[in-house]
């Protein structure tokens, strides 16, 4: 919302500057955004703890002028030559200002015109170029002309858009004024919270800068009276009054449509309203002067359509396929929650939204027939959404306006319109009022505020805040009763309004004023997070092997997960969780698989990194067999790919990372977190390349398989050209993961005996597994044999085709006594026999 | 030879052998010095071997004047041998010394998620003031994420979180949506707490981190995923003045010992009272800069929980009382480093992660 500085005053007296007002407001909860300062002098910086913009007018060099005489330029059609006289002497101004045509060449003129005269020098918007750049004022020729100084425009002074013309000035003021001292303004720009819908207006401003201050609200003066006598021009049916409370109509007859005056033309500018007529520039000023919005109706068009009978207004819910075209030209299809106001002949206007285009005022209206009514905010904000037409009046309309404003705004407004238009009221009111709010009672405590603020205060300074904000208070004892003002909706009865009028005594009070004091309530029942800590070391353990957590959006399409499933794999048909309204398809579905997130991941990055190690923790989505509620199940995805080291200008390992690469990093993680029984076996994965793929198993379950990808899904992502490396991926089900993991593990002593070392080389059928042959070496060694350890494997002609030779180094420990070469060779022995025995291996020499 | 003559050879002696010693420039020529003058056939050990043929009084001063030559001898040997010794270091470490300016061996090196380091902070700032961390889920019901928290249906403060629903079917005003905070799991977790014991339900003091998600267009400032951290104290003696203290004391862990704070009303329909937590600006000091705009930096809202939300959650709001507030990880991140877009965070381009 936009409200200028000179309105605020209108109604208040703070003696607050420009920036104190800002940061008034911004406390109590209606924050200024940004200050524009229209001609006044700019605050120093740092004084204002928002943003400023605008222009400062130069007292001596931007000031009021009158025009004396208009000439015509001897050798331009589109240029006029002005007479004027700015305080100390004349001057012959040069300008284009089409509105002072109609005065060229008349003469001296009877009244001289009062204008915005800027002198050589001056600093002012450019009229002629798009969006605001500054300009100063230079000595120049125009066609001959010497042309140092100008009139101005609204937009060239930084007032509003309009450059069509010249600023006339209507108020009484001297030659030689600064203009600052006239026309100066600040614009503030606040946003309203939907609970301040009652401070949507001047008045509401003011009323909040006045409780703030302590200054006593000054009221449109005179104060609003509604018309004398009895209304007979129209008559109101209101079908459900739980979505009309109320509805006010009024009538001005032998209106003449014309501009408004300067005055309120300007203000509606600065608020951010287009002035139209003097008719709809009286509502909409009505609107943001006191809050209530109010529709014009051409009361003609509606006597026509009731045939010369009595105008009837009806409020009532469109039928379904119900259409109206609105006054923007659009024909809009309504449904059955759209409220609309309607006559016998049929619908009139989309309630507190927009008015339909037959009965709008034109400049041939005579007689307005003006509506103020109370819509339901819930209903209204509905309606404009599903309309796509938020307006000032729907933004009012949808927060909440109190039926009690309804006869306030149409009193003002026909006083405006009788005003501005010439028109005579006609007597009375129609108010149809079925439904009016009960205003809340609320009794609240010393004791309540203590225990919600944390602060002491005494109940009559409690009483004193709130009828600051016009609650009507009663005092008993420590207990401050306060009946709600009826100008506001958003205090609730019961222990919510306590609530409610609690913050308000804070808000006067000042959040600035009440003190800091840390809790000293008791702890709560302490808890362990096992979930949170597993989920950190599994991140520091990963860290540690030296991979890059990364975040990726839930967001996914089954178009990039498929991509895991080369051409013959058997889809994953698996439903998605799918967003209603998504804004793009590619934020459509959510995920099921983390892998896929991570290998994307790598895809991206892969074209600025030579070696990519990466990891995500995080959920993925499945709907269950029902609609509604999806699982998220947490699952680690681990992507590695390229260089195993990064080239420095020594000798690296640079060649690709592999199988065993990524084998290793879940090794180290499975092993960080103490998991017993841990082993790897062969598996099949549709994303992984058939011979190089295991499933990951503790103690006999599957906790997620990983590999390499699949030549085919690989060949789907787009990896440049000079990437080649294999990409390595795994999954792991977090959830069936954690709970293998034992709470505590042991530790064994640091050995004090030394350990005999010895190698170990046989030959094996290619078949047998390592795994295999490791977990007989160490069966048979038990105890004494602390540590296998594999350190070589090769194939060659000379050991013979499907055969294998694998070299392992063994550690023999006993913890309390240094061993004998004699049992060491006697465990080699048993061991060797096992391998011969089991597996048809032999020892190589 | 008279007595004389040996002592004024000897004294010839020692200064040969100085002499000689000076000139040895290398451990090899200390050795054969040292066989040519303090040797067994050296010219003062000769003056040891004929001692005897001296007379007793002789014998005692030449003996003594010999010992003299030997004794400097040997010292000045040790001293060149160890000067010679230093001098061989100094030269063999001269031989070695490296280009230290060249780059260090890269290392392959692991590292957190910038927001997971941010949350791992703010976990540990607000462990040590006893709020225990309640993460609950990103898919939620209406009634979680707005009703139960005193967001009617069709009340205007859900234009303040516009929302992504789930296709889920007719669940008339009970839709899935994705959470637009993390507040659903203040209800949650003071359900699970009051359930305990509904009659004295224990307090509540907890961080809730995680996903948001918000219906709008992205830009450099917003995010239609975000992470978010909301905290909750509920118990019976819980006020706004402990909400002010605890919301300093977090901004000064994060921001620096003098930090100046403030608290400015505003409006959520979950809190009330309710307000906009504010930070002095740490860039420009407060004078205002293109970041901050006035010197002030919005860091995140709260309140005073409502009555209805503590009801909701099964704690009698005439005995109990709370606050809550919210915080953006990421929005913390971005003014302590500097990060001008928020889209940086999920897109996980290397080039950024890398720079944590
Ligand atoms: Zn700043």
């Amino acid at each position: 919302m936009l409200a200028p500085l000179s309105w605020i005053r209108e109604f208040v007296d703070s003696g607050l500057t420009v920036a104190e007002i800002a940061h008034l407001l911004t406390m109590a909860g209606m924050e200024v955004e940004g200050v524009q300062i229209i001609g006044l002098p700019m605050p120093e910086p740092g004084t204002v703890d928002t943003k400023v913009s605008g222009l400062a007018w130069d007292r001596e060099k931007i000031v009021v002028a009158e025009i004396y005489e208009v000439m015509p330029h001897p050798n331009a059609d589109r240029l006029v030559l002005c007479r004027l006289y700015d305080g100390h002497e004349e001057h012959i101004v040069l300008t284009g200002a089409p509105n002072l045509f109609e005065y060229k060449g008349k003469g001296p003129l009877s009244e001289p015109l009062k204008v915005a005269y800027a002198k050589e020098g001056a600093t002012l918007y450019d009229g002629h170029q798009p969006g605001w750049v500054l300009t100063t004022l230079k000595k120049t020729k125009i066609r001959g002309v010497d042309s140092d100084s100008m009139v101005c425009s609204e937009k060239e002074l930084g007032i509003s858009e309009e450059h069509e013309g010249i600023l006339f000035l209507d108020m009484d003021c001297d030659p030689g004024t600064p203009l600052a001292d006239v026309l100066g303004d600040a614009v503030f720009d606040i946003k309203l919270l939907p609970s301040y819908a009652r401070c949507a207006s001047m008045v509401g401003l003011a009323r909040e800068i006045g409780a703030m201050t302590g200054n006593l609200l000054k009221r449109p003066a005179p104060p609003i009276m509604p018309p004398e006598g009895k209304a007979d021009f129209a008559k109101i049916s209101i079908n459900d009054p739980q979505l009309n409370p109320r509805f006010v109509l009024g009538l001005i007859r032998d209106v003449k449509i014309g501009p408004s005056p300067e005055l309120i033309r300007r203000r509606l500018k600065m608020a951010g309203i287009r002035a139209i007529n003097n008719i709809v520039d009286a509502t909409n000023y009505v609107m943001l002067e006191i809050g209530q919005p109010l529709h014009a109706f051409d009361y003609d068009v509606l006597r026509e359509r009731a045939h010369g009978g009595k105008v009837h207004i009806i409020t009532r819910s469109a039928s379904k396929g119900e259409v109206l075209t609105t006054l923007d030209g659009v024909e809009r299809k309504l449904d059955e929650t759209t409220v609309l106001v309607c006559d016998e002949a049929g619908a009139l206007s989309i309630a507190g939204v927009m008015g339909g285009g037959e009965s709008e005022v034109t400049d041939a209206t005579k007689s307005v027939l003006l509506e103020g009514a109370a819509w339901n905010m819930i209903n209204i904000r509905r309606t404009a959404k599903a309309q796509n037409l938020p307006s000032e009046a729907s933004y009012r309309f949808s927060r909440g306006v109190h039926p009690s404003m309804c006869d306030k705004g149409v009193s003002r407004a026909l006083e405006l319109m009788a005003e501005w238009s010439g028109g005579r009221v006609a007597a009375g009111l129609v108010d149809e009022y079925p439904l009016p709010p009960v205003s809340p009672l609320i009794e609240i405590t010393t004791h309540d505020v203590k225990r919600w603020l944390g602060i002491s205060i005494p109940a009559d300074e409690i009483a004193a805040l709130l009828s600051r904000l016009e609650f009507k208070v009663e005092l008993s004892g420590d207990a401050i009763r306060a009946l709600t003002p009826d100008h506001r909706l958003d205090i609730e009865e019961g222990v919510a309004g306590k609530a409610e009028l609690i913050e308000e005594v804070a808000r006067v009070y000042g959040y600035d004023n009440i003190p800091e004091a840390r809790m000293a309530d008791l702890l709560p029942p302490q808890k362990s997070n096992i979930e949170l800590e597993k989920d950190e070391r599994v991140r520091d353990l990963l860290v540690a092997a030296g991979l890059q957590e990364v975040i990726n959006y839930r967001w996914t399409t089954p178009e990039r997960e498929s991509r895991l499933n080369p051409p013959g794999a058997e889809p994953d048909d698996r439903p998605y969780v799918k967003i209603a309204n998504p804004l793009a398809y590619e934020k459509t579905f959510l995920r099921h698989s983390v892998m896929a997130s991570v290998i994307d991941t790598a895809e991206r990055n892969a074209r600025n990194r030579a070696r990519l190690a990466l990891f995500e923790i995080g959920p993925v989505f499945l709907h269950g067999e029902e609609p509604g509620l999806p699982e998220e199940k947490k699952h680690l995805a681990i992507v590695l790919a390229g260089q195993r080291e990064i080239s420095g200008w020594q000798a690296a390992d640079t060649a690709a990372m592999d199988f065993f690469d990524l084998k290793g990093v879940l090794e180290e993680l499975l092993n960080g977190l103490r998991l017993p029984d841990v082993h790897f076996e062969a598996g099949r994965h549709p994303a992984f390349h058939p011979g190089k793929c295991a499933r990951i198993m503790v103690g006999g379950k599957q906790v997620g398989s990983f590999g390499e990808l699949h030549p085919q899904v690989r060949s789907r992502y787009d990896w440049p050209a000079t990437f080649k490396a294999p990409v390595l991926a795994a999954d792991v089900d977090i959830d069936a993961l954690y709970p293998l993991i034992p709470a505590l593990f042991q530790t064994t002593d640091t050995p004090t005996f030394p350990p005999v070392l010895e190698d170990l080389a046989i030959v094996v059928d290619e078949k047998a597994p390592a795994a295999e042959i490791a977990k007989l070496i160490k069966q048979t060694g038990g105890k004494l044999l602390t540590d296998v350890r594999l350190f070589d494997l090769f194939r060659s002609e000379q050991i013979g085709a499907g055969k294998k030779s694998l070299a392992y180094s063994l550690t023999y420990q006993a913890p309390d006594r240094t061993l004998k070469d004699e049992e060491v060779k006697q465990l080699r022995g048993k061991i060797i026999r096992r391998l011969e025995q089991e597996l048809g291996a032999k020892l190589r020499s | 030879m008279s007595e004389l003559d040996v002592l004024k050879e000897l004294e010839s002696m020692r200064m040969a052998g100085l002499e000689a010693l000076a000139k040895v420039e290398n451990e090899d020529a200390l050795q054969a010095w040292r066989t040519a003058f303090l040797g067994r056939s050296a010219p003062v050990m000769q003056v040891f071997q004929k001692l005897g043929s001296y007379a007793a009084e002789e014998r005692k001063e030449i003996g003594q004047a010999a010992n003299e030559v030997k004794v400097a001898l040997e010292g000045a040997y040790a001293e060149r041998l160890s000067e010679l010794k230093e001098r061989a270091t100094a030269a063999a470490l001269a031989s070695e010394s490296l280009d230290v300016t060249l780059p260090g061996r890269p290392v392959v090196q692991g590292r957190l998620h910038p927001d997971t380091q941010m949350l791992r902070e703010l976990f540990s700032v607000f462990g040590e003031m006893g709020f225990q961390v309640y993460r609950s889920r990103e898919v939620e019901t209406d009634e979680f994420n707005f009703q139960l928290l005193n967001f009617p249906v069709g009340h205007p403060a859900r234009d303040m979180q516009d929302t992504y629903f789930i296709e889920a079917g007719e669940r008339g005003d009970n839709p899935i949506l994705l959470r637009t905070h993390t507040s659903p799991g203040q209800i949650h977790a003071m359900q699970e707490a009051a359930a305990t014991n509904p009659t004295n339900p224990p307090p509540v003091r907890i961080v809730l981190p995680g996903m948001a998600y918000r219906y709008e267009q992205t830009d450099a400032r917003h995010e239609t995923q975000f992470d978010q951290i909301e905290g909750l104290a509920v118990g019976p003696g819980i006020t706004f003045t402990n909400l002010k203290a605890t919301l300093s004391d977090l901004a000064r862990r994060l921001f620096g010992e003098n930090v100046r704070t403030r608290f400015r009303a505003s409006y959520f329909p979950f809190t009330e009272p309710s307000a906009e937590f504010d930070i002095e600006c740490f860039l420009c000091g407060g004078k205002g800069c293109p970041v901050c705009g006035g010197g002030w930096l919005e860091i995140g809202g709260c309140g005073m929980v409502h009555p209805n939300v503590l009801r909701n959650g099964g704690y009698d709001p005439e005995r109990y009382s709370g606050f809550a507030f919210g915080l953006g990880p990421q929005r913390i991140a971005m003014l302590r480093y500097g990060i001008n877009d928020i889209r940086y965070f999920w897109e996980n381009d290397l080039r950024f992660l890398e720079q944590f």
